[in-house]
Parts: C-alpha cells; sequence; structure tokens
C-alpha cells in the first residue's frame, strides 16, 4: 500500500516534471535556431562559395581561405592592418576602463545631492542613442561646414576648416572619444552603486585617525571598487577582438578606411560588400573560436586569483 | 592656522570638482540642445551655423516637411513597431523562462539553463547569421527584428535572479490551492517582478529602438527600413533630398528662406524625431536601468 502510494507519487512528478519542460520547448527551439543552428555556417569556409549558387553547387576547397589569410602577401598585409586597428581600440578601450571609475569616485564628492543626480542622469543620455545618431551629431558639430569649423574660422583661428572626419588623422583617439562621450557616464553607474554599498563608519575611522580625503579615496573606496573593476576588465579582455561594428561603420569612409577597419568591420566590408563570403565567414569562424579561448583562459584567471569565475 | 589651510585646500577641490564634472555634463548635453534648437530656428540661419546657443526665428515647418517625406512614416511605423512587438515578445519570454527555470522540478532544469545562457558566449559571426536569416525566410520581412530577438538570455539572468529572492510562500499557498505554473506565472510571478520586467522592458525597447545593423545587413525592401536606417541614408544624402524637397509642392507655399530645406535642417530634423523618444522616455526609467544593472553584476 504505502509502497504503491510513493510509486505513484513518482510517477506523478515525473510527469509534473515532463510538463515543466514542455512548457519550454518552444523557446529551446527558438533559441537553437538563432544561436546553435548558424554555426552550420562554418562550413561555408570550406567552399567557395558564390551566392547565387547553392552550397552544393559551388567548389569544396578545403583550407584555401584559411591559408589565403596566413600566405597571401596582400591579404596578410591587410590583416596585419586590422590586427592593428582591433589591437589599438582594444587595448586604448583597456586604458581608458579606469575613467569611470575615477567619475564615480570624484562625483561620490560631490555633496549637492541635486546636482550629483543631475550629473548623473545627463551623462548616461549619450548611452541610449545610437551609433548612427552620435555619428549625426559629429556631424552637425564637426563637420567642415560643421559649427565648430565654423566657430573657428569665425574668430580668425583657422582659415581653412580642420578635416575632423574626413581624415586619417588621430582616427584611434577620436574613436575613443567618441566612445567615452557615449560611455563614461553609464560606466560610472556601477561603481556610484558600489560606493552607496560602502560601510559609513569606515570613512568615519578613517577621519578620526586624521585621514584627507585622497588617503580616504585611496584607501577606502578605490579599492572597494576594485572587485567590479576586476570583472569588467576580465570581460573586456575576453572580448579583445569584438569591437562591434557599429561605431566604425558610421564613422568609415574613403579617408580613415585604413585605420578605422577593425576586425567586425572588415568581416563586413569583405563580406557584405566586397563579396567575399568564404573568407568573411573563415575570418569570423577563427575569431569566435579565438574569442571563446580567451574567456576561458581569463576565467581561469579568475578563479586562480579571486577564488570566483565570472561567467 | 592650519586648519584654515585646509578648508582653503577643501574650497578649491570642490570649486575644481563641481566645475569638471559641469563641463562633462554640458558637453554631454549640449549636442542635443544644439540640434533641438537648430531644427526650429530660421533655417537660413541654421545652415549658416549663426545658431549656436538661443534659437531664432522660432518655426515649426522642418518637422511638418520633414514627416512628410517620402518613405519617412512608413519608417517611423516601422520603428514603433518592433519596439512596441518586440519589446512585448522579449518582456513575456524572459519573464516566463526567468521563471520556469527557478522550478527545480524541472526535467534537467540545469541543462537547459545552461543551454541558453551559454549562447552568450558565442557567436556564429555575420555570414553564417545571414545564411540562417536566408534559410528561414526572415529576409526582407518583418519579423527578422522581432524573432531573434526573443529568447536574451542576459535578460533571463535577471529574472530569474529576481524571482529566486522572492518570498517561496507565495507560490506555495497558491499551489496548494491548486494552481498550476501558468496560473502560478500569470497571477502572481507577473505582478510581483514588477520592477525587473520593466527593466527588461526599457533594455529591449532601447534596443529594438536604436538598432541600425540588422536592417542594414537583412533588409533591402525600402518598405521595411527602420528610422535609424533612414536616418544613416538621409545624413549621406542630405543635400539631394534637401533639392528634391524646395523643387517639391511641398515648400512652394512657404518660398522663405527661413522655412525652406537645407541639408543641415534635413540631418538635423530627422536626428531630432529619432531621438526624442528616448529623451522623454528615458528620465522616467533611468532608476529602473540602475537597478537592472545592479541585479545583473550580482548574477549567480
Amino acid at each position: 500500500m504505502k509502497e504503491k502510494s510513493v510509486k505513484f507519487k513518482e510517477v506523478k512528478n515525473a510527469s509534473e516534471s515532463r510538463r515543466l519542460f514542455y512548457c519550454i520547448v518552444p523557446f529551446i527551439v527558438l533559441c537553437f535556431m538563432f544561436s546553435y543552428f548558424p554555426l552550420h555556417g562554418w562550413i561555408y569556409s570550406f567552399y567557395d562559395y558564390k551566392p547565387p549558387l547553392r552550397l552544393s553547387q559551388c567548389e569544396f576547397v578545403g583550407g584555401k581561405w584559411f591559408k589565403t589569410l596566413f600566405s597571401n602577401k596582400t591579404q596578410v598585409a591587410q590583416m596585419i592592418q586590422v590586427m592593428k586597428n582591433t589591437f589599438a581600440m582594444s587595448l586604448l578601450g583597456i586604458a581608458t576602463s579606469f575613467l569611470p571609475v575615477l567619475f564615480a569616485v570624484f562625483l561620490n564628492e560631490v555633496k549637492c545631492k541635486w546636482f550629483k543626480n543631475l550629473v548623473q542622469t545627463l551623462t548616461t543620455l549619450p548611452n541610449f542613442i545610437s551609433w548612427v545618431l552620435v555619428y549625426s551629431v559629429a556631424f552637425s558639430l564637426f563637420s567642415n561646414s560643421g559649427m565648430v569649423n565654423t566657430f573657428l574660422q569665425n574668430i580668425g583661428l583657422i582659415q581653412e576648416p580642420v578635416k575632423f572626419l574626413d581624415s586619417d588623422s588621430h582616427t584611434y583617439l577620436w574613436m575613443t572619444l567618441w566612445g567615452q562621450w557615449k560611455g563614461l557616464g553609464w560606466g560610472a553607474i556601477m561603481y556610484l552603486a558600489a560606493i552607496a554599498g560602502i560601510d559609513a563608519e569606515l570613512y568615519e575611522a578613517a577621519r578620526v585617525d586624521g585621514a584627507n580625503r585622497f588617503q580616504m579615496m585611496k584607501g577606502i573606496t578605490i579599492p572597494a571598487l576594485m572587485p567590479t573593476y576586476f570583472v569588467l576588465l576580465m570581460m573586456s579582455v575576453s572580448n579583445f577582438l569584438n569591437n562591434g561594428m557599429d561605431q566604425y561603420f558610421v564613422f568609415q569612409n574613403s579617408f580613415n578606411k585604413e585605420h578605422i577597419q577593425v576586425l567586425d568591420l572588415y568581416v563586413y566590408n569583405i563580406g557584405m560588400t566586397g563579396g567575399s563570403l568564404s573568407l568573411a565567414t573563415a575570418l569570423s569562424m577563427l575569431k569566435s573560436l579565438v574569442s571563446v579561448g580567451l574567456l576561458v583562459v581569463v576565467n581561469m584567471i579568475s578563479k586562480k586569483t579571486r577564488g570566483e569565475s565570472i561567467i | 592656522m592650519k586648519r584654515k589651510k585646509m578648508a582653503a585646500n577643501d574650497v578649491v577641490f570642490h570649486i575644481v570638482n563641481y566645475f569638471v564634472f559641469f563641463l562633462i555634463t554640458l558637453v554631454c548635453v549640449y549636442p542635443f540642445y544644439y540640434m533641438i534648437i537648430n531644427t526650429i530656428s530660421a533655417n537660413d540661419l541654421s545652415a549658416n551655423k549663426a545658431i549656436n546657443f538661443i534659437p531664432k526665428g522660432i518655426h515649426f515647418d522642418n518637422y511638418a516637411q520633414v514627416l512628410g517625406l517620402r518613405g519617412m512614416g512608413k519608417a517611423a511605423l516601422i520603428s514603433v513597431a518592433r519596439t512596441v512587438i518586440g519589446m512585448g515578445c522579449t518582456v513575456l519570454a524572459s519573464a516566463f523562462l526567468g521563471f520556469m527555470f527557478t522550478q527545480e522540478k524541472m526535467w534537467h532544469r540545469k541543462f537547459w539553463y545552461r543551454f541558453f545562457v551559454i549562447t552568450m558566449y558565442f557567436n556564429a559571426g555575420l555570414i553564417p547569421m545571414f545564411i540562417t536569416m536566408k534559410t528561414l525566410n526572415l529576409l526582407n520581412t518583418f519579423w527578422v527584428y522581432v524573432i531573434p530577438a526573443i529568447v536574451q538570455p542576459f535578460n533571463i539572468i535577471l529574472v530569474k535572479t529576481y524571482v529566486e529572492s522572492m518570498p517561496k510562500a507565495l507560490q506555495e499557498a497558491a499551489q496548494i490551492d491548486g494552481a498550476g505554473v501558468l496560473t502560478i506565472f500569470f497571477r502572481i510571478i507577473l505582478p510581483t517582478a514588477k520592477p525587473i520586467l520593466a527593466t527588461v522592458a526599457i533594455f529591449s525597447a532601447v534596443g529594438q529602438w536604436n538598432s541600425f545593423q540588422d536592417t542594414l545587413i537583412y533588409i533591402t525592401d525600402q518598405g521595411l527600413y527602420s528610422l535609424q536606417y533612414l536616418l544613416y541614408t538621409y545624413i549621406n544624402q542630405a543635400s539631394s533630398i534637401a533639392a528634391a524637397v524646395r523643387s517639391s509642392g511641398v515648400s512652394a507655399i512657404s518660398t522663405s528662406l527661413a522655412t525652406q530645406q537645407t541639408e543641415t535642417s534635413i540631418r538635423m530634423t530627422v536626428s531630432v524625431i529619432v531621438v526624442l523618444p528616448i529623451l522623454f522616455v528615458y528620465p522616467i526609467f533611468q532608476r529602473f536601468f540602475v537597478k537592472g544593472m545592479m541585479i545583473g553584476s550580482v548574477k549567480g
């Protein structure tokens, strides 16, 4: 009798557990279709794919595209330039990743509450507009007939308009500056929240000991922010090859192409505009594999040094 | 003596600090202000970059004319539709999946949860995605904006973390009363998880509204262009559009220089139309962003 009821309960539990599972099956299908299924596209990198034709009608070329990437002279030269750009943008991103920390630490010293809130709200705003709009802003202000050039010409500082957008000078610097304009305030939000969580008694004790403002920043605030900073830093290391393409796509033109083409943009340019679909696929496949490898390494470092995984 | 010196240092520090933040804020806000005042000022003045701080010769013809441009209304409709429908689908799916993954009884729950979450960390790449959309017949359809965005692992994590932090008693009481999983989801979870769902809603709405790349890659049909994409094409072709508007009937009524469309007026007006919804919605929802970021940063 007792055995029977236990068994009955088990059966009921099993069917219940299946039923719960059936509820999410449609979403499993969706997830599979748009995240796992696309991986089959990697086989295109082993063919010479010419779009109107079907894959079965195209020539199987094996590792030809991968070899091209590393042996064809012009291709290698182009790749080196693209990798230089990618590394430059990522390294500049990492080098400037401390700015949001400073932003938060110094904003925390602002005691006037409405001013603090105002600054926080208004500096996060650019994060929520698209890169197309950022480009539109840039165009209004910095194009040859834009506000800045007109102003500088009117006060007689320059005779000819300065080419801010249509030139290849300081491309890395400009891209980093626009990235900061868009992301600085937003980047600081997490740190501000972390600062709010610091025990006020710590500051009190430090003050009693005669610590000044900067000593408290260095001794209390910044150390408290380091765990968050570390996680974000590790994330940006694992995203080293993924600069995204929106920003670089909207700012690219025939003048700055050499230095603005990061890996993501390059894949788009050769694949969608250049028509070398197979080569682009080979490249993005390598990129994905390296990124996953980086993530695994970074995660291992995180586990070793902090005893915590970041994924 | 020493104390006085400290205080003086303090004053200097605060003045510098406030001033620097004032400057940073100004740099963030001024471009928006600049564009807005230029769209409502006399167009001949704005074309000559004479409007820098105060609007002059205020008129609203630009908006009427730009909204009347071919493709503009359609693009606005597409953008609104993808934002509303996309957001709705994403919120419901994230809420449902986040909740379901808290149900410990589910068959191989851990495995399926990882099946979703791990997709955040790899990416097939541009061309394979394109081929996939082609295989699924989603190229040049409205649904390419919505369907791929329904399942978003990050949002699922947000909701799951939130639901796990809610007291279990509510759910248990409902279960004892014989409520099924779906009843619990619609009657209990949806209403009580509102704060986190608002966060998810805003993230996805902003993402949909700002999205530009998907139009660029998957859409060639002009009737499906989003506002962002149209803006991009307008920035590059503003001068020819301005000429077209000038020669068309629209401006024949208003031939004065102040309301005649110029390259500048077209570009800036479209930009302002694209950015206005964000400006309006943003202050209301800013607190949700912050909350969402915090929950996201302590994800388990």
